[in-house]
C-alpha cells in the first residue's frame, strides 16, 4: 500500500477507491510504528489530520478535484502553521506555537492536502546532516546509522521511508536536493521567488526557497502546483501566470541539450562510483533522445566560499528577533536586559547557529563590509553570469547532486567538511535557479541522487525531463527494504 | 575668543498614512499597547515586509517641496541592533540610497534676510516601539503600537549657525509637512521631533569641531535651550583646556542641561546590508508627476500671493501663511468681508490673541471664519466702529451668537442718524459752557474732550467719523 505515489493516491481519492480518512489514518499508522527508527517527525498533528481528512472526504463526496484535496502531506518545521509548533529545530522555538499560517501552509490547505506533521530539520535549516536538529538527528532510512542529509532531513527521511507520500522542504544552499539525493527521493528546488517566503521562517532570505518532495517527478509537479504563485505578502515573490507544472511531463527529450558543467565532475571529492551512477544516468537520457555536451561554469569553485559569506550575514541578521522578550525561549530569572539576551540566546541557539551568526556578524561589521559582503554579492552576479552563458547553449544542466554517498551520523564534525557536502547544490540557489535532485542509482544499498539544473522558471521543463527519465528507469520506486 | 556654532538638525517626522510602512496594522494613536501590531509589526518568525505606497508618495511630496532630487532606485537597508522595543533586532531604514537626496530649504532671519539651509537628504523607515519604565515595578513593558510607524528623517547640512536659525528651520520644516499634509506635526505625541549635531569652532576656521549629538528635544523651545546650553559646555570645556569628546548627549527639559548618554566607542556598530526581504524602490518620472499634481500651494508661495492679491505687507502674509489652517481661515475672513487688511489685522490681532489667551486651535476656535467675516461686514458697512466691534467680538468668543445677534442685544449699532449726533452735541455744549467758552476762546485742544462727552453719551456708538464733522461744524458755527 505504501508504495503508492502521491499522484497515485490522487487519482485513488478521486475514484473514490480510498478515503482520505483511511489513507490518512493509514501514513498515521505507519508514522507511530516506523518513525521511532528515523526520528523524521518533530511533531504529529494526528487529531486534525484526521479532522483535515474528513473535511476533504466531504468535499470529495461533493465532486471537488482542488489537487491535493485529501492526500496527507508533512510540513518542515520551518513553516508556521497556526495554532501549532513550529519549532524550526530549535529549542529556541520550542515553546513557539505560532499565531498564523504560512503562505505555502494557507494554499496547500486550500488545496485540500491533509497535514499528518510536522517534519524534523537542522536547526533553523542551517546544517547538511540533520544532527543540529534540538530534537535529536534523524536517521537516513537506507541505513540508520547514516544521515540522511539536510537541512530537510526529516521530510526526505519520512517521504524515503514512506510514512508520507510528499512533504515540503526549504533549500538555502542544497536543503531540499542534498537530502532528496541521500534518501532516494525526488525534490526541487524552484527558482526563486516561485514560493511564497511568508510564513517561512527566514535563514537567508535571499538564497531561501521552499519546494516539494516526494518520490517522483510527477508528484514534485502536482505540489508545486499548490505551492507556487504569487504572494502580495512577500515583495520578492514573482507575479507570474499561474503555471501547470505538470504540464511538460510528457514531452519527450529529442533535441534536448543537456550540459555538462566541467566543474561538477572534474574536482576533486567526487566518489568515482557516484560519478558511474550519473554516467549511466546520462546514457539514459541520451537513449531517449537529448543530446549531451559540457559546458563551463568556471567560477563555480567561488560558491562555497561566497554562499558562507552571503548566508552567515543574512542569518545574523534574520536570527536577531529571537531575543527572549516577545516568544520563544527566554533563560530563567535573568538579572537584567544583557544577561536576558545573552544566556536566552546563549542557551537557546546551538553550536552551528551560533557559529553561523557570529561569521556573519563579523563579515558585516564596519570596516570588513565591502570586503567581504559586498564582494560576495559581485561573485554572486559573476555566478549567474556563467550560468546565462552556459544556458544560451544547453537547456538543462545536469550534475551530481552531493560527491559522496550518505554518511555515518558523527562522521563530519568538522564544519568546513560539511559545508563541502553542498559543494554542488549551493551555485543554483546563489544564482536564483530551479534544481532538483532524483534517485539514479544505488551504491552499497545507498541511494544516488542525479542533479538537474534550469534556467529561470523552468520547472516544467525540468520536472518533464526528469518524468521521462523515470519511464525508463525504477530508482524512485524503490523503498528501504526496512519500510516497505 | 569669539566662537561660531555649527548645527545640523535630523528630523523625524511620522508619515500620516492610515496603516504602517511594511504591514497592514493601523498607525492611530493611544490605543491599547500592543493591540495595533500585527505579526509583522511584532517580528514575529517568518513575516516579510510590504512597503506601504502611501509612505513613498509622502517621501516624494517632500522632496519635491524642497527641490530636492528623488533617487530613481533608493534602497532599504537593515539597521541591526539589540533592543527590547525594536521587535526584529533590526531596523528598516534607508542608509546609501535615501528616497530623497539633495534639496533645500530657505528660512528667514531675524534681520528680516533669507538664508537657504542645504537638506542633505530624507530617507524613509519604520518607528521602533516604546518601552515604558513606569508601572512594572522593577521591569520594563513593551508596547508595539508604534512599531512600523512610517517615519521620514530629514538631514540637514551642518549650516545653521545659531539656535534661533536651528529653530527657524525647524519651524519652517514643521510648516512644510503639515501644509503637505503628510504629518501631522504634533510633538506631544513625538510625530515630529528632533535630534541636533552641535559643534563649535573658532571664528574664521573652516574645519567643523567636534560634535556632539542632542537627543530627545520635543519641542521648539527644548531646541532652542538645548542648543544653547550645549554651546555653552563646549565652550567652556575647550577655553578650560579640555576637549569636546563625539557623544550623544540627552537634553533633560527639568533641569535645563544636557547629559552625557553615550560615547563614540559604546556607539553601535550598526551593520548595515540592503534588506534582502525588499526589493529597490523604484521611482519613475511618472510617479513623480502624479504626486506633483497633487502638491497644494506650498508657504513661500502663498505668502507671495498673499502679498500680490490682498495686498499685504511681506511681514503680514509671512504670519498670516505660516500654517496651511491660519492661511485658510485668513483666506476665508477675507472673502467673506471682502477687506483683506482689516481681515489681515484682525485675524493677527485680536483673533490670534483669544487663540493664545484661551489656549485653543485654530480648528476648536468658538469663533470660525464665517462669524469673523460677518463681524468685520459690521466694520466695513459703519454699523458699529472698530472700538465696538472688540466688545462684539468678545461676546462672539463666549458664545453669545453672531455678530449681528450681539450687536442688537447688547444695543451697540453705530449712531449715524445725524439729526441724533446733532441733539447729543448740543446738549453736551450746553451742559459744560465754560468749556465751549474757553475752545471758541482759542484752545483748540479741547475739541477732544467734546468728542469724548459725545462718544461717553453715546457708550461708544456714534459714528467717530460723523462726531468729528458735526462737532467742528458746531463748535465753529
Amino acid at each position: 500500500m505504501a508504495q503508492e505515489t502521491l499522484s497515485g493516491w490522487v487519482r485513488k481519492l478521486q475514484a473514490r477507491e480510498i478515503s482520505s480518512r483511511e489513507l490518512t489514518q493509514l501514513y498515521l499508522d505507519r508514522i507511530e510504528r516506523l518513525d521511532p527508527q528515523l526520528n523524521s517527525f518533530i511533531t504529529v498533528t494526528a487529531e486534525q489530520a484526521l479532522a483535515q481528512a474528513d473535511a476533504a472526504d466531504a468535499r470529495l463526496a461533493q465532486g471537488e478535484q482542488t489537487p491535493l484535496l485529501g492526500v496527507p502531506i508533512a510540513q518542515k518545521d520551518i513553516f508556521c502553521t497556526e495554532g501549532v509548533r513550529t519549532s524550526c529545530g530549535s529549542r529556541m522555538l520550542d515553546p513557539f506555537v505560532s499565531p498564523y499560517n504560512a503562505t505555502v501552509v494557507e494554499r496547500m490547505n486550500a488545496a485540500g492536502a491533509v497535514m499528518l506533521g510536522k517534519t524534523n530539520m537542522d536547526e533553523f535549516a542551517m546544517g547538511s546532516s540533520n544532527e543540529t536538529s534540538f530534537y535529536g538527528p534523524v536517521r537516513n532510512p537506507w541505513d540508520t546509522e547514516r544521515v540522511p542529509g539536510g537541512s530537510s532531513g526529516g521530510s526526505a527521511a519520512a517521504v524515503g521511508a514512506r510514512l508520507v507520500p510528499g512533504a515540503t522542504g526549504t533549500d538555502t544552499g542544497g536543503s531540499i536536493r542534498q537530502p532528496a539525493a541521500f534518501c532516494g527521493i525526488t525534490g526541487l528546488k524552484p527558482t526563486y521567488g516561485r514560493v511564497s517566503r511568508y510564513g517561512m521562517i527566514a535563514f537567508a532570505s535571499s538564497l531561501d526557497q521552499g519546494g516539494p518532495m516526494a518520490a517522483t517527478a510527477e508528484d514534485c509537479g502536482r505540489m508545486l502546483n499548490a505551492m507556487a504563485g504569487f504572494d502580495e505578502r512577500d515583495s520578492t515573490s514573482v507575479e507570474r501566470p499561474a503555471e501547470d507544472f505538470t504540464a511538460g511531463l510528457n514531452q519527450d527529450l529529442k533535441g534536448l541539450r543537456i550540459g555538462l558543467p566541467t566543474e561538477f565532475f572534474g574536482e576533486a571529492g567526487l566518489d568515482e562510483r557516484v560519478r558511474g551512477v550519473i554516467d549511466a544516468a546520462i546514457e539514459v537520457l541520451k537513449g531517449r533522445g537529448a543530446e549531451v555536451r559540457e559546458v563551463g561554469l568556471p567560477n563555480s569553485h567561488l560558491s562555497v566560499p561566497a554562499y558562507y559569506v552571503v548566508a552567515p550575514a543574512e542569518c545574523s541578521s534574520n536570527l536577531a528577533r529571537f531575543d527572549g522578550v516577545r516568544y520563544g525561549y527566554r533563560c530563567e530569572n535573568p538579572e537584567d536586559l544583557m544577561d536576558l539576551y545573552t544566556r536566552s540566546r546563549g542557551e537557546g541557539f546551538g553550536d552551528e547557529v551560533k557559529r553561523r551568526i557570529m561569521v556573519g556578524t563579523y563579515v558585516l561589521s564596519a570596516g570588513y563590509y565591502d570586503a567581504y559582503y559586498l564582494k560576495a554579492q559581485k561573485v554572486r552576479r559573476i555566478i549567474a553570469d556563467d550560468f546565462r552563458r552556459a544556458f544560451a547553449d544547453v537547456d538543462v544542466l545536469l550534475a551530481p547532486t552531493t560527491p559522496e554517498l550518505p554518511f555515518a551520523l558523527g562522521a563530519k564534525a568538522d564544519p568546513v567538511s560539511m559545508y563541502l557536502s553542498d559543494i554542488y547544490t549551493i551555485a543554483a540557489n546563489l544564482a536564483g535557479l530551479p534544481a532538483m535532485s532524483l534517485p539514479a542509482g544505488e551504491i552499497d544499498g545507498l541511494p544516488v541522487g542525479l542533479q538537474l539544473i534550469g534556467n529561470y522558471f523552468d520547472e516544467a521543463r525540468l520536472l518533464g525531463v526528469a518524468h521521462q527519465y523515470q519511464q525508463e528507469t525504477d530508482w524512485h520506486t524503490r523503498v528501504p527494504a526496512a519500510f516497505a | 575668543m569669539e566662537w561660531e556654532t555649527v548645527i545640523g538638525l535630523e528630523i523625524h517626522a511620522q508619515l500620516n498614512t492610515v496603516s504602517k510602512i511594511f504591514s497592514g496594522a493601523p498607525t492611530a494613536y493611544g490605543a491599547e499597547p500592543n493591540r495595533q501590531a500585527c505579526p509583522v509589526d511584532l517580528g514575529m518568525p517568518g513575516v516579510l515586509p510590504v512597503l506601504n505606497q502611501g509612505a513613498v508618495e509622502r517621501a516624494v511630496m517632500l522632496g519635491l517641496a524642497i527641490n530636492a532630487e528623488i533617487t530613481p532606485r533608493s534602497v532599504f537597508a537593515r539597521k541591526n541592533y539589540f533592543y527590547p522595543d525594536l521587535p526584529k533586532g533590526y531596523q528598516i531604514s534607508q542608509f546609501e540610497l535615501p528616497i530623497v537626496g539633495l534639496g533645500h530649504l530657505d528660512i528667514e532671519l531675524e534681520d528680516g534676510t533669507t538664508k537657504r539651509i542645504g537638506v542633505t537628504r530624507a530617507h524613509l523607515e519604520e518607528d521602533a516601539g516604546k518601552s515604558l519604565h513606569e508601572g512594572f515595578e522593577a521591569m520594563t513593558g513593551i508596547d508595539l503600537n508604534r512599531a512600523g510607524t512610517p517615519l521620514i528623517e530629514i538631514v540637514s547640512e551642518p549650516e545653521l549657525r545659531s539656535a534661533k536659525e536651528a529653530v527657524a528651520y525647524m519651524k519652517k520644516l514643521h510648516s512644510l509637512v503639515r501644509y503637505l499634509d503628510i504629518c501631522d506635526g504634533n510633538m506631544q505625541e513625538g510625530s515630529f521631533r528632533c535630534d541636533a549635531n552641535v559643534s563649535i569652532r573658532p571664528k574664521g576656521q573652516t574645519e567643523f569641531g567636534t560634535r556632539a549629538e542632542l537627543k530627545n528635544l520635543n519641542s521648539f523651545r527644548f531646541v532652542e535651550r538645548a542648543i544653547n546650553f550645549e554651546v555653552e559646555r563646549q565652550i567652556d570645556v575647550i577655553e578650560g583646556g579640555g576637549t569636546v569628546v563625539q557623544e550623544t548627549r540627552l537634553y533633560d527639559p527639568d533641569r535645563d542641561e544636557t547629559r552625557s548618554m553615550r560615547s563614540k566607542e559604546e556607539a553601535n556598530d550598526y551593520r548595515y546590508f540592503p534588506d534582502p526581504d525588499l526589493l529597490p524602490l523604484v521611482v519613475d518620472s511618472a510617479f513623480i508627476e502624479t504626486v506633483r499634481e497633487k502638491l497644494p500651494e506650498l508657504p513661500d508661495a502663498k505668502r507671495a500671493r498673499f502679498v500680490e492679491q490682498y495686498g499685504l505687507s511681506d511681514y503680514d502674509a509671512g504670519v498670516l501663511t505660516a500654517t496651511r489652517e491660519m492661511g485658510d481661515f485668513y483666506e476665508a475672513v477675507a472673502a467673506g468681508c471682502d477687506a483683506p487688511k482689516l481681515a489681515a489685522n484682525w485675524v493677527m490681532g485680536e483673533f490670534s490673541a483669544a487663540l493664545n489667551r484661551s489656549e485653543v486651535e485654530l480648528g476648536e476656535a468658538p469663533v470660525n471664519a464665517e462669524g469673523l467675516a460677518g463681524l468685520l461686514a459690521r466694520i466695513q458697512d459703519e454699523t458699529i466702529s472698530g472700538k465696538i466691534a472688540k466688545e462684539v467680538f468678545e461676546a462672539m468668543w463666549n458664545g453669545e451668537g453672531d455678530a449681528d445677534a450681539v450687536i442688537e442685544a447688547k444695543g451697540l449699532k453705530q449712531i449715524t442718524d445725524t439729526g441724533a449726533i446733532d441733539a447729543i452735541i448740543d446738549e453736551v455744549m450746553a451742559s459744560n459752557p465754560k468749556q465751549l467758552e474757553q475752545y471758541r476762546g482759542g484752545k483748540d485742544k479741547l475739541f477732544g474732550f467734546f468728542v469724548g462727552q459725545v462718544m461717553k453719551a453715546t457708550q461708544g456708538k456714534a459714528n467717530p467719523a460723523q462726531v468729528n464733522e458735526r462737532l467742528k461744524a458746531k463748535l465753529d458755527g
